[in-house]
């Protein structure tokens, strides 16, 4: 049985499509390759030519040597995302909340004031916000490296919330209002049990952006406060490196938010679309 | 009802992030103005980091050292890098993200894994992405010998972050001519526009060609404000400026992680178009061809504007990922979020670092308050 012109045409464009795809998709895969292999090679046996080779033997030393040199800095990220995340999800809840269910004085010009603070580098704020944290004592700590966080990570957690919440009709919450539910009732019974998604998607988010900071790490910290990132631009940094370290380093420091993006890529997305606003 | 007594919790509520963001972004701003116009850093008898550290204010003094001085080229420097950075990052992940999006529209199998794939760039850290892509592009491994290692081709002789080379130069004294040749661009634009469409929108026209000679008249006075103050660079021999060819391999590895950002944002604006839409089209006798270019296209546009906005506002601020790749101190690298910390906390010259900071905190306005405010109006009247 022969094909028809059109089958024929139809068959080469869907392979070609695929083709292209899979083409696609090896480019985007093939750093992953390299690092993995890199990784997992003894460092005597890495050398430029072999870059591509599979290693001989798994060398599991680097993770293990990666860890050490990361040191603190791994707790330090670990309570510095906990922290910083979590404080600046409840304030997000409750600020896209009075956002979007309740009047505020000149709220038309305080809610947009508030998202232009998400959009600026951070590096006009940078000597400021050093002189600050020196004169309240926070400066080169972990907790002030928190405050640091919650307090820019306001914005868009407060966006993401406010859009959250504005698809909550208005008529659930005076009903609540009637049976004489306050303003912590109506937020206790009706907003927040309802929140969940958006907790999950504003968690995701900042938890992903804060492991991924590094600015704040490198200019607000010292050595014994520093987020994993610094490490791993430690690691990296300098010209005779052995390179098996800063893959293996960029495996442990990817590892957390890859896994979260793997697993709740949904939420992922809708955190990272909320970014070019659309209130 | 609501009561009084809850509006005013309501608002209560609300002032410890209003106070917050206040000062932390607000105050700030004002205190790096203010630093910016003082000499922080630059007086020698004034320690930087004494408790009791003397500014004294030196007006715009700052901002006229690093636009003119003959031996502050560094920062002049950093702002033709970001503009060659800018421009073939946010094309790049334009075109890679539309054609992602297209190819994803087609009903393949197994799209969610590819979809995965293409994507996941995005939930790594600048610095891991700068990491990997700084062993990727080694000069004489990484992808240079990856012909080599698969067909036994001979090995890519490009040097990457090592590259020395300048191209499509650059000379602050030519923006005048730039700018004119923009704008015959432009209004060359348009005529093949109404050449192609047959369709005359005058009022749209007008204003464009308005704008343009505006733009080329403006551009004369470059001139009068510019050159007087540029001829000292002039004599000095100094390194060509243009396109630096070490930005190339940092510009692949910002396309790569940030991509599936704008595929995701084009998928989400496909999925938007009514199928209905496209089936009416198919009926009148388009071709799948003519469905997006008359039909989803279109509809793009504003996305595809959203999405140069955000990606040319992340390229105006980019830090992390030349730091991970060409280190904080590559002259060929060279960026304005760099400057801010190396002038700012390695030199303690934070008038200074304040200057430039002021300078990327106008840029990024420039692009971001504009489309803030589009973006909240629209979607106020969308209510």
């Amino acid at each position: 049985m022969t094909m028809t012109a059109y089958q024929w045409r139809r068959y080469t464009v869907r392979t070609s499509i695929y083709v292209v795809l899979i083409l696609l998709t090896l480019v985007f895969l093939a750093p992953v390759y390299l690092v993995v292999v890199t990784s997992l090679k003894d460092p005597a046996t890495i050398n430029l030519a072999s870059t591509w080779n599979l290693p001989e033997f798994p060398y599991w030393q680097s993770f293990g040597e990666v860890l050490e040199a990361f040191g603190p800095r791994l707790r330090n990220s670990v309570a510095l995302v906990l922290g910083a995340t979590v404080l600046s999800s409840v304030m997000g809840s409750l600020n896209g909340y009075i956002f979007s269910k309740w009047r505020v004085p000149g709220e038309r010009y305080l809610f947009p004031l508030m998202l232009f603070g998400m959009f600026i580098p951070y590096q006009a704020i940078l000597i400021p916000l050093f002189d600050f944290m020196r004169g309240v004592n926070l400066y080169g700590g972990v907790i002030g490296l928190i405050v640091i966080h919650t307090v820019y990570g306001l914005p868009i957690t407060t966006l993401i919330f406010r859009n959250f919440y504005v698809d909550i009709p208005d008529e659930m919450l005076e009903a609540a209002a009637i049976d004489g539910a306050d303003f912590f009732g109506i937020y206790r019974h009706i907003v927040f049990p309802l929140s969940i998604p958006g907790f999950v998607v504003v968690i995701i988010w900042q938890f992903t952006q804060i492991w991924n900071e590094f600015l704040f790490g490198v200019t607000m910290t010292n050595t014994d406060s520093q987020p994993i990132t610094v490490g791993l631009a430690q690691l990296a940094g300098g010209e005779a490196v052995k390179w098996n370290l800063p893959m293996a380093g960029a495996i442990v420091a990817a590892l957390p938010p890859l896994l979260v993006y793997i697993i709740l890529g949904r939420y992922f997305i809708r955190g990272l679309l909320a970014g070019s606003v659309k209130g | 009802m609501r009561s009084n007594r809850d509006r005013l919790i309501a608002f209560v509520m609300l002032l410890p992030s209003l106070i917050l963001v206040g000062i932390f972004v607000y105050g700030f701003i004002t205190q790096a103005i203010q630093t910016s116009m003082t000499d922080w850093g630059q007086n020698p008898e004034q320690p930087p980091l004494a408790a009791n550290v003397v500014k004294s204010f030196v007006g715009l003094q700052n901002y006229q050292n690093i636009m003119t001085d003959t031996l502050e080229f560094t920062f002049r420097n950093s702002l033709i890098n970001t503009f060659f950075f800018t421009v073939f990052f946010v094309l790049g992940c334009v075109v890679a993200g539309l054609l992602l999006a297209l190819l994803l529209d087609q009903n393949v199998k197994g799209e969610a894994f590819f979809r995965t794939v293409f994507l996941f760039p995005m939930a790594l850290s600048f610095v891991v992405t700068g990491t990997i892509w700084r062993w990727m592009l080694q000069p004489n491994g990484g992808i240079n010998i990856l012909p080599q290692a698969l067909l036994g081709l001979p090995p890519i002789q490009f040097t990457w972050i090592n590259n020395r080379d300048v191209w499509l130069p650059f000379e602050w004294g030519n923006v005048p001519m730039y700018v004119t040749m923009l704008g015959i661009a432009i209004l060359a634009f348009m005529a093949i526009n109404y050449a192609l469409s047959r369709r005359w929108r005058a009022t749209q026209y007008a204003v464009i060609a308005a704008v343009v000679v505006l733009l080329i008249f403006l551009a004369r006075l470059w001139d009068f404000i510019w050159l007087p103050l540029d001829t000292p660079e002039a004599e000095t021999p100094i390194a060509p400026k243009g396109f630096n060819a070490a930005l190339i391999g940092i510009i692949i590895a910002a396309v790569w992680q940030m991509s599936g950002y704008t595929m995701a944002m084009f998928i989400a604006g496909i999925r938007g178009v009514p199928e209905e839409l496209r089936e009416a089209a198919r009926v009148d006798g388009c071709s799948e061809i003519d469905v997006y270019r008359r039909i989803v296209l279109p509809q793009l546009n504003p996305i595809i504007l959203s999405a140069m906005i955000v990606l040319g506002h992340i390229s105006l601020k980019i830090f992390d990922l030349v730091f991970a790749m060409a280190g904080p101190d590559n002259a060929k690298t060279v960026v304005p979020g760099l400057l801010v910390y190396t002038e700012g906390f390695r030199e303690n010259a934070f008038a200074k670092a304040s200057a430039i900071a002021v300078i990327m905190l106008f840029f990024v306005a420039v692009i971001i308050v504009p489309y803030l405010w589009s973006q909240l109006r629209q979607s106020s009247q969308e209510r």
